[in-house]
């Protein structure tokens, strides 16, 4: 029988309120674990959904920017603009309650995908735009000289390099929007943060451990996707081949 | 599709607590961030170190996971606090990470010739750095800074999570109230643009009010 | 200019300077001392160790071993003041390094306010004061990026100057300006050698030492290999290192006028 170190009786005592507490805390989490990283797998769903479409549209929305012209251009230009400054969750409500106020069902999954991807894609063609434009002029003549259209020699020349270019650039926006995907819970969307929400509003106790638990998962997932497009960039890189900005080796540089 | 205008009263009164809850938790980011960045170029290795962990930590976790830990979590640790200071605390902790490292790069873009002069003449460390260093990374850092306004203008939405009636709060409650989400939200849209509008422009003119011709910062992606 | 080397009290002794980067030792035993009103110039091919010299003097760079005098106080000494001794050692870079967010009269005052404590009056009379010495006063209110290397140049040694130093250290002040600009530095260094002022310099303008310096030393390989007033070195070296150096650096720069 321990000694109660309070009265210091020999009677038999249970462990102190604060020792339950943690290890409850700790055993109850590890039981919602399993949903938790289940939970995660969706964040990552709608990040690559999102980032495919924002890819797509945002390459488009660069080119109509540089090549297209002054009506187009603008058009582009406002698209952009619109996109950039308004919230995420405003988006995301639009995208989700919009259509169903019109009759159409839409999933929360793909409510926030298009939503999301639309404001990344806003972001991305900011960011293929640069890449484009600082692709020496030289190069188009150089592509036109040798008797191919326009649209062969942006093709073929230009967004090679481009796309090169732009990897960086590409890189950091993928591991900001990481992060986005849990806002997605404001339209109903089962994922990581919205099962540690469920979670805790079962039991509040759990509610630090739980949240912990969701940060570790993140820091997890920015840490290797960094590690996984760093790696990518390491793979790409063409030396000589940079931005202004940016070393031989395509690493930012912030100095001059 | 039917707009009332019974809706901008409230809506207004949303954008001003989002305007107040922003300021405040700028304020506290760049007085945090900069003294977060100071410790990482100038520090002793512990502080370097701990700045660091604090600036990963912030930077890689998800806004709402750092609001909600606030809020939901310290509760159950003995501390809580009210919507506004919650609200504030974590944006404010928040955008401190990103405006550290911002200044960290601004503080690093200056010569080293500045500092070696600086000491040539007598000055001591903390001399130099507070008469050469920081006021020109001060304005190096403006284009960076005025983003990160900008950007935590459109997260402070978040807010309204934790039942805080900001711009996105009171649209959301008349929103659900009379299930005209998407009117109610395209007015939403229109006031955050404006305010971007607005704000975008004012930074712009103060950044060409402070300049110095020679010092420039490179341009910053977003 | 003023009498010769050793009957001038001595305003900088260097005794025995050794300083290494990694395995490469730059300084290699360096001894020699300045008189009070001297010019000494040092020459010698690059990467020799002549700027490190220069920082290790001021303490910028901290020598490996050695000690330095500056009048009667030892400034090697682990316990000395740097700050303070700073204050009294002038000291103008090749990369001019003035504060870019600073006009020439706010770099030219700003140590004076700051760290001798003057009130910003005065230190702005004793600002344009110098700033008239190196002839620049009509420039007191452009900023460093809308001067010529060669403006911005002479405003640091204003700067310098500002702080009535007992010795000024040039480390090659004039390697980084167009040739044009040249001229009006030295002229200015020529000006502040005949006021009595006591100068290291470290250039390869040779027709600035010949006419401006009392002593000029030749280092090579981190030694001092030959020193002596600039008549004996350039007619009659004793080195055969001086003399091939010498006769480099004069077909490289050309003959100028004394």
């Amino acid at each position: 029988m321990a000694r109660d170190p309070v009265s210091g009786s020999r009677a038999p005592v249970s462990p102190g309120f604060e020792e339950v507490r943690i290890i409850d805390s700790l055993v109850a989490i590890g039981r919602h674990v399993p949903m938790l990283l289940r939970a995660s797998l969706i964040n990552i769903e709608l990040l690559l959904a999102l980032i495919l479409i924002g890819f797509s549209i945002g390459t488009l929305v660069a080119l109509c920017q540089v090549y297209g012209g002054r009506f187009l251009g603008a058009i582009a230009g406002i698209y952009e603009w619109i996109f950039r400054s308004v919230p995420a969750l405003v988006l995301l409500f639009l995208f989700y309650f919009g259509p169903s106020q019109f009759g159409l069902y839409i999933s929360s999954f793909l409510a926030a995908s298009l939503a999301l991807g639309f404001r990344s894609s806003a972001y991305q063609s900011q960011i293929f735009r640069g890449a484009i434009q600082s692709i020496a002029s030289g190069q188009m003549m150089a592509a036109r000289s040798l008797g191919m259209s326009r649209p062969r020699a942006i093709l073929t020349v230009i967004l090679p390099q481009a796309f090169r270019l732009a990897i960086p650039g590409w890189s950091n926006e993928f591991s900001s929007v990481v992060k986005d995907t849990t806002l997605a819970y404001a339209v109903g969307l089962n994922e990581i943060m919205r099962s540690a929400r469920i979670i805790y509003d079962r039991q509040y106790q759990l509610a630090m451990p739980a949240l912990i638990g969701v940060a570790f998962v993140f820091l997890v997932l920015t840490y290797a996707g960094n590690g996984l497009l760093g790696g990518i960039e390491r793979r790409l890189q063409i030396p000589g081949l940079q931005m202004p900005g940016q070393g031989e080796k395509g690493e930012f540089i912030r100095r001059k | 599709m039917t707009f009332d205008w019974r809706w901008v009263t409230p809506l207004a009164q949303g954008l001003l607590l989002t305007i107040e809850i922003t300021t405040t938790c700028i304020a506290i980011g760049i007085a945090l961030g900069v003294l977060l960045s100071l410790g990482r170029v100038y520090g002793h290795r512990i502080v370097r170190v701990l700045c660091a962990i604090y600036i990963q930590f912030f930077r890689g976790t998800p806004l709402l996971v750092q609001l909600s830990i606030v809020y939901f979590g310290l509760p159950t640790w003995g501390i809580r606090l009210s919507q506004f200071t919650s609200a504030v605390l974590a944006l404010g902790l928040n955008t401190a990470a990103y405006q550290a490292e911002y200044f960290r790069g601004a503080i690093q873009a200056i010569r080293g010739g500045q500092m070696l002069a600086a000491r040539s003449l007598g000055m001591s460390a903390p001399q130099a750095i507070r008469h050469v260093i920081l006021p020109q990374a001060f304005r190096l850092v403006i284009p960076a800074w005025s983003n990160e306004l900008i950007l935590m203008i459109k997260y402070s939405s978040i807010v309204f999570s934790i039942a805080l009636y900001d711009l996105m709060g009171v649209g959301k409650k008349i929103a659900s109230r009379e299930f005209r989400y998407f009117e109610v939200f395209l007015v939403v849209a229109l006031f955050y643009l404006a305010l971007v509008f607005i704000v975008s422009q004012a930074l712009r003119a103060l950044e060409r009010r402070v300049r110095i011709p020679g010092l420039g910062a490179p341009g910053e992606a977003r | 200019m003023n009498s010769s080397v050793g009957s001038s009290p001595a305003v900088l002794r260097v005794e025995d300077l050794h300083k290494s980067y990694g395995r490469e030792e730059v300084l290699r035993g360096v001894s020699f001392a300045l008189g009070k009103g001297e010019t000494m110039v040092v020459i010698g091919p690059s990467g020799t160790g002549k700027s490190t010299l220069l920082r290790c003097i001021n303490h910028l760079t901290p020598p490996d071993c050695g000690r330095v005098w500056l009048e009667e106080t030892e400034i090697s000494h682990h316990r000395a003041n740097l700050n303070r001794i700073r204050a009294q050692i002038g000291f103008v870079f090749q990369d001019f390094n003035l504060f870019s967010h600073l006009t020439a009269l706010g770099n030219v005052r700003i140590a004076p306010t700051k760290v001798r404590g003057m009130s910003k009056r005065d230190a702005t009379a004793l600002a344009m004061t110098e700033l008239e010495r190196v002839g620049l006063s009509n420039k007191a209110n452009s900023y460093p990026a809308e001067l010529s290397g060669g403006q911005q140049q002479r405003v640091s040694i204003a700067r310098a100057l500002a702080m009535a130093p007992k010795l000024i250290l040039f480390d090659e002040p004039t390697s980084a300006l167009d040739p044009e600009l040249i001229g009006e530095v030295l002229d200015v260094m020529t000006g502040l050698a005949r006021d009595g002022m006591t100068m290291l310099v470290v250039s390869h303008e040779m027709g600035f030492a010949r006419s401006v310096a009392d002593e000029i030393v030749f280092m090579e390989h981190g030694r001092v290999v030959e020193q002596g007033p600039p008549a004996q070195m350039f007619a009659a070296p004793e080195h055969p290192r001086t003399a091939e150096f010498l006769r480099k650096i004069s077909e490289l720069y050309g003959e100028s006028d004394e």
